[in-house]
């Protein structure tokens, strides 16, 4: 036996692990220590007390309940989006895939307000829904508008590649074999997608529970009804609560962390579970 | 031959032209030797936007004085007197009220916890109240604070956890309640309820709420510092809306004060002195007046008498004990204005 087998075959495994280490720390893992230690200088009664106060609740229900429902619409229009980008050819196509990439670049205040002003009773879309009894503006609604709106690129950009490296000829196969059209896309086209989707979705999730900008305009910011966890941080840290705002910001990061690694287990099982079927 | 890459004539103006950049960033440079940051809160963009093109002037023509910049700085003044506390280095702070100054001395400890006895009149060098802004020929007919608290009416008013003057929108109203025949704290405390169930839309600060009202068109009645609706009135359309004074509200003295601290290290303490006492002068007065702040100086009100209809106005210390008291029992975590929402 040579020494040569015991290593690895790619070079550098000790550099680059010790690389994304470092980069880590740096960047999330110490700003996120600060978060905890803060929080730590209370008693876990006072840690609860503050952080289970009705009025906070009311916010995780909202953001995190928000949050969820705006990424599954987006991974069913994202997905449809992305569908139609990537199998048929139409005039301005190119315009539409740079479309997607949006609200990304636009700044979040922009966002918040021009929706506001489009969903307010006196904007172009207000006008027309609010005799209807459909109020978007300053209701709950409008926060899920607002976050449908970022999230929106996430799901598209990550099912698009997946999808244009599945050949058209797995559905043509599975046409040749007598599958009608609702077998192929349940059997072919969405076990293949479906880790691509769940990345989508995760990172749409994760982006809309953070948050902030965008919401705050169209959110109307009622306590029990229309506030978001990120404004109830910032309203402690106006009132120079710093322990109380760390507080809340910790429950908000463990709760997310959770979420996300249920999100990556579900995904890791689908991969496994798709390739038992293929 | 080859050309040469630059002709000299090139050159020569390639070397002017750096010569005149030297000097241009050498006077900026000294232009900015002394500059001050003036912390402010949100709607006194247009005054100090005044206020300092005149006082520049003014220090020009004083003796020790000379060539000043001043930098603005503006938002809600929870958020502005934390920047403070967190390190921004403001030279003087103007702020909404005396509790978000009070929040830096004790906190930070730029200055003494007595600022306020420091400069006259509290150091209020200007004071404003609150009033109602409704729309043209008040359809809802509103006249004073319990119409608010009627069912149907849409008000506007900013987050009093954020905002300062929704601070005061909120006192004004509970002392209203107080002041009636038969008022007493459970009366004041069902009329202020009433009021925020009437709240449709809670903006983090009072320019916030000024476009909620004008431009989107939410609300019947916007709850607004004085000034802030005189210039709703003046840039917005004076068709469009109306300036309706309750029959009793509060004295507002947003206060001013020097950042010892910063202005000692930064060696700017002259200027800064000269720069607040100059919003006591005639002048300083006049432009208060001119954007809608109820001046001091007995003389420069009389002058502006006509604009600012009379009001019977309560003060915070004789109704609320001072702001360290009436923080601590209406707005803190879980105190009224929290039970106003969560005990439903």
């Amino acid at each position: 036996m040579s020494a040569a087998t015991q290593r690895r075959v790619l070079p550098g495994f000790g550099l680059s692990l010790g690389f994304t280490l470092a980069y880590l720390s740096l960047i999330v893992l110490i700003p996120l220590a600060a978060v905890f230690i803060k929080t730590a200088t209370l008693s876990f009664s006072e840690f609860w007390a503050i952080v289970s106060t009705p009025r906070v609740v009311a916010t995780y229900k909202l953001s995190f309940g928000a949050s969820l429902l705006a990424a599954a619409i987006n991974v069913v229009f994202g997905v449809l989006l992305a569908w139609s980008l990537v199998r048929y050819s139409f005039p301005g196509k190119k315009l539409i895939d740079a479309l997607v990439d949006l609200p990304f670049a636009l700044p979040t205040a922009v966002a918040g307000i021009s929706l506001t002003a489009l969903y307010a009773k006196n904007g172009w879309l207000g006008q027309y829904l609010e005799p209807l009894g459909i109020k978007v503006a300053f209701t709950p609604l409008g926060v899920l508008v607002a976050l449908v709106f970022i999230g929106l690129p996430f799901v598209v950009r990550t099912v698009q590649p997946v999808l244009e490296d599945l050949d058209v000829e797995f559905e043509e196969a599975a046409a040749s074999l007598g599958a009608t059209r609702w077998q192929t896309i349940r059997r072919v086209v969405i076990p293949t997608l479906l880790p691509a989707i769940l990345t989508g979705f995760a990172l749409a999730f994760a982006r809309a529970v953070g948050e902030y900008g965008s919401v705050i305009f169209i959110a109307g910011n009622l306590p029990m009804i229309s506030e978001i966890t990120p404004l109830i941080i910032i309203t402690k840290l106006e009132q120079y609560d710093y322990v109380g705002a760390t507080a809340v910001a910790s429950v908000m990061l463990i709760a997310s962390f959770i979420l996300l690694l249920l999100i990556n287990a579900l995904q890791a099982w689908t991969r496994r579970s798709s390739r038992r079927i293929t | 031959m080859t050309k040469p890459l630059f002709s000299r004539r090139a050159l020569a103006s390639v070397g002017v032209a750096a010569g005149i950049a030297l000097a241009a960033t050498a006077g900026i440079a000294w232009a900015q030797s002394v500059t001050l940051l003036n912390v402010s809160y949100d709607p006194t963009r247009e005054l100090y936007q005044d206020f300092n093109a005149a006082f520049i002037k003014h220090w020009k023509t004083t003796s020790n004085g000379g060539d000043v910049s001043i930098r603005q700085s503006h938002g809600g003044a929870g958020k502005q007197a934390r920047s403070v506390i967190d390190g921004l280095e403001a030279d003087v702070v103007t702020l909404a009220l005396a509790y978000d100054i009070d929040a830096i001395a004790e906190k930070a400890k730029l200055f003494p916890q007595d600022w306020q006895k420091r400069l006259p009149h509290n150091s209020a060098p200007y004071t404003s109240t609150i009033v109602f802004l409704v729309r043209k020929g008040n359809p809802k007919n509103i006249k004073d604070w319990n119409d608010l608290a009627k069912p149907g009416i849409e008000v506007i008013t900013p987050n009093p956890k954020t905002s300062g003057g929704a601070r005061w929108n909120y006192l004004a109203a509970w002392a209203y309640a107080l002041k009636q025949p038969g008022g007493d704290e459970a009366k004041a405390r069902e009329l202020v309820t009433k009021i925020y169930q009437n709240v449709k839309v809670l903006d983090s600060g009072a320019r916030g709420s000024t476009t909620t009202f004008t431009e989107r068109g939410i609300g019947d009645v916007f709850i607004s510092w004085e000034n802030e609706a005189f210039l709703a009135l003046k840039e917005l359309g004076p068709g469009k809306y109306e300036i309706v004074v309750p029959s009793l509200s509060i004295l507002a003295e947003p206060p001013v004060t020097l950042v010892d601290k910063v202005i000692d290290k930064r060696g700017t303490r002259k200027v800064a002195e000269a720069y607040l006492n100059y919003l006591y002068s005639s002048e300083g007065q006049e432009i208060a007046g001119k954007h809608f702040y109820r001046p001091r100086d007995p003389k420069v009100a009389e002058k502006f008498k006509d604009q600012f209809v009379k009001v019977d106005l309560i003060t915070i210390d004789e109704v609320f004990g001072g702001w360290q008291k009436a923080q601590k029992e209406h707005f803190a975590d879980g105190a009224i204005f929290d039970q106003i929402y969560t005990k439903r």
